[in-house]
């Protein structure tokens, strides 16, 4: 065996040793760690992605504050407010312009109906408070509700979403399941006109 | 050298939780011609291994022909010891051939590879219709007209287990009522029966199940209905919505059951003998989805309303956000509409009994 040979296996060897007592380490670790701890991490990650991912962005209602748009954090995460009934959507003229949106972020029209966003919360009747863990990691990995029904409308990007590993989505729903129940009942899609 | 790379790979193949196991896992082949389907090279004689069998409640796929065939691993049988979820021996292979106007356009193969894992495939005929090729894991989008601007779409690999992983049987057209005796005249769509198809009374005489069930040919299964009607309506709905809407599935907590059971289609602890789980979970009750003309007045069936019947409406969307099956289809089944609106429409007064007597304390 060549000197350069027998430096890169004795290196590869001690990487594997490394690797395997760092692994087995982390594995201690995990298993020793207090579960309330490791509920909490599991919560701070799925806020984590809940706030880079945007999920505010459509399913917090929107107001005008003193400085303009602002999202309206007393209702956070829980959709399109019950209360808001929307006049039908208006009808754009033919062209490049297909889409419109409330002012709230929480309803939007275009070639697929009008849909309002879902509420987020775990409120039983209104929101999360029934669903499971296996639903909702189907629900973004497929892009239908809850895995098997209707197809989750525009501009839900569930696609993105779908690429996150089954942990992360279990972290997103951990931190929804974490937050206080707000009854908020959100309406139905609204099919578009025969003929579109 | 290179056995010593190879140990310290090993080592950190363990150590990061790797194994080789997935890549030695039984794959689907690439072309149909591979699956065991036919009978020396080609596409032209179906190896008599494969025994046909036809649904006698098909689900609805936009009018497509479709032909089945089976093949049981030689001297094995099939476990049926639960008569409601049937557990094929491993080496188990299904195939099921589409055609539009007799044009076949794929062919989706299942074969059980273990103990707890079934292949799906799906194959796409070619032009010349000589062999069909393995599809993508994502699936194949509009493959065939099926009618003026709506075409065929092969489902992705996920889509296949929406609804094949819904109950603890991913075989969904091969059970006691669907391979039953004493069909039902009056099923929907049913394909005729080939004469040398595969039924209850065959697996029984040739003792390809296990335990012995001579009551599947005594006393074969069937729904017990009110009416023919209603005896058609329930299999219909039992083969088109039961498949998610059952008790196992990741969705029984919307609490529609509509997949009819022979264990489990009890009465509910109520008087009514057909208080049936799909009667139970349906008349008079509401759902998550409201008929939009008129929420209030909305139940999943609106007994002797099918216009506030949010079943029905369903059935005859194929709107994106009110379609159900949702999917597997582009056209609605007029029939099927026809057939479960007259049922509806029918004996209003028995029905409000039923919402009554099944209903009460459920809405």
């Amino acid at each position: 065996m060549k000197k350069s040979d027998l430096i890169f296996t004795t290196a590869l060897i001690a990487a594997a040793i490394i690797l395997t007592s760092v692994l087995a380490t982390a594995t201690v670790g995990a298993t020793s760690a207090e579960p309330a701890q490791a509920a909490a991490g599991t919560i701070a990650r799925g806020k984590f992605l809940v706030d880079i991912m945007g999920c505010h962005d459509c399913h917090t209602p929107w107001k005008i504050g003193p400085k303009g748009p602002e999202m309206d954090m007393s209702r956070a995460l829980s959709g399109h407010p019950e209360e808001l009934t929307m006049p039908p959507a208006p009808a754009l003229p033919p062209g490049p312009w297909v889409a419109s949106a409330a002012g709230t972020m929480t309803a939007w029209a275009g070639p697929w109906g009008v849909s309002f966003t879902m509420n987020l919360t775990p409120d039983k009747e209104t929101g999360l408070g029934d669903w499971t863990l296996e639903q909702f990691i189907a629900t973004m990995k497929t892009g239908k509700d809850r895995g098997k029904g209707r197809a989750l409308l525009p501009p839900m990007p569930y696609f993105n979403l779908a690429k996150l590993s089954d942990e992360d989505i279990a972290s997103v729903f951990a931190y929804l399941q974490s937050l206080p129940p707000m009854k908020n009942r959100v309406p139905q899609p609204i099919d578009p006109p025969e003929g579109r | 050298m290179k056995w010593l790379f190879s140990g310290a790979l090993v080592a950190l193949m363990g150590a990061t939780g790797l194994s080789q196991t997935r890549a030695l896992a039984p794959v689907a082949p690439r072309l149909l011609s591979e699956t065991g389907l036919y009978a020396g090279e080609g596409t032209r004689v179906v190896d008599v291994r494969n025994r046909p069998f036809a649904p006698q409640y098909p689900l609805w796929s936009d009018g497509a022909g479709k032909r089945r065939w089976v093949q049981l691993p030689p001297g094995s049988r099939i476990d049926v010891s639960n008569v409601d979820r049937w557990d094929f021996p491993v080496g188990t292979r299904f195939w099921k051939e589409f055609d539009f106007d007799g044009r076949k356009v794929e062919t989706r193969f299942l074969w059980k590879v273990s103990d707890s894992r079934w292949v799906f495939a799906s194959y796409a005929w070619n032009e010349a219709q000589t062999d069909a090729v393995l599809v993508p894991e994502s699936g194949s989008p509009e493959v065939a007209d099926v009618a003026p601007g709506k075409r065929h779409s092969i489902p992705s690999r996920t889509e296949c287990r929406s609804c094949h992983d819904s109950s603890r049987t991913e075989i969904l057209g091969f059970s006691a009522l669907q391979l039953s005796d004493d069909r039902d005249p009056n099923a929907l769509h049913a394909d005729r029966l080939p004469a040398d198809a595969v039924t209850l009374r065959t697996l029984v005489d040739e003792q390809l199940i296990s335990p012995r069930r001579n009551e599947f040919v005594a006393t074969p299964p069937r729904i017990d209905a009110a009416t023919p009607q209603a005896r058609a309506a329930l299999g219909y709905l039992s083969t088109n919505c039961g498949s998610c809407h059952n008790r196992e599935s990741s969705i029984a907590s919307l609490g529609l059951l509509l997949k009819h059971e022979l264990r489990g289609d009890k009465p509910l602890g109520v008087s009514s003998p057909r208080c049936t789980p799909a009667l139970a979970t349906t008349a008079g009750r509401k759902g998550h989805w409201a008929v939009p003309a008129n929420p209030a007045e909305s139940r999943v069936i609106n007994p002797g309303k099918p216009e506030l019947s949010a079943l029905i409406q369903r059935l005859r969307s194929r709107r994106p956000s009110s379609q159900m099956p949702p999917l597997g289809t582009v056209v609605q089944d007029r029939a099927a509409v026809e057939l479960l609106t007259a049922w509806v429409k029918s004996n209003p007064e028995g029905w409000a009994l039923l919402a009554a007597t099944c209903g009460a304390g459920r809405s």
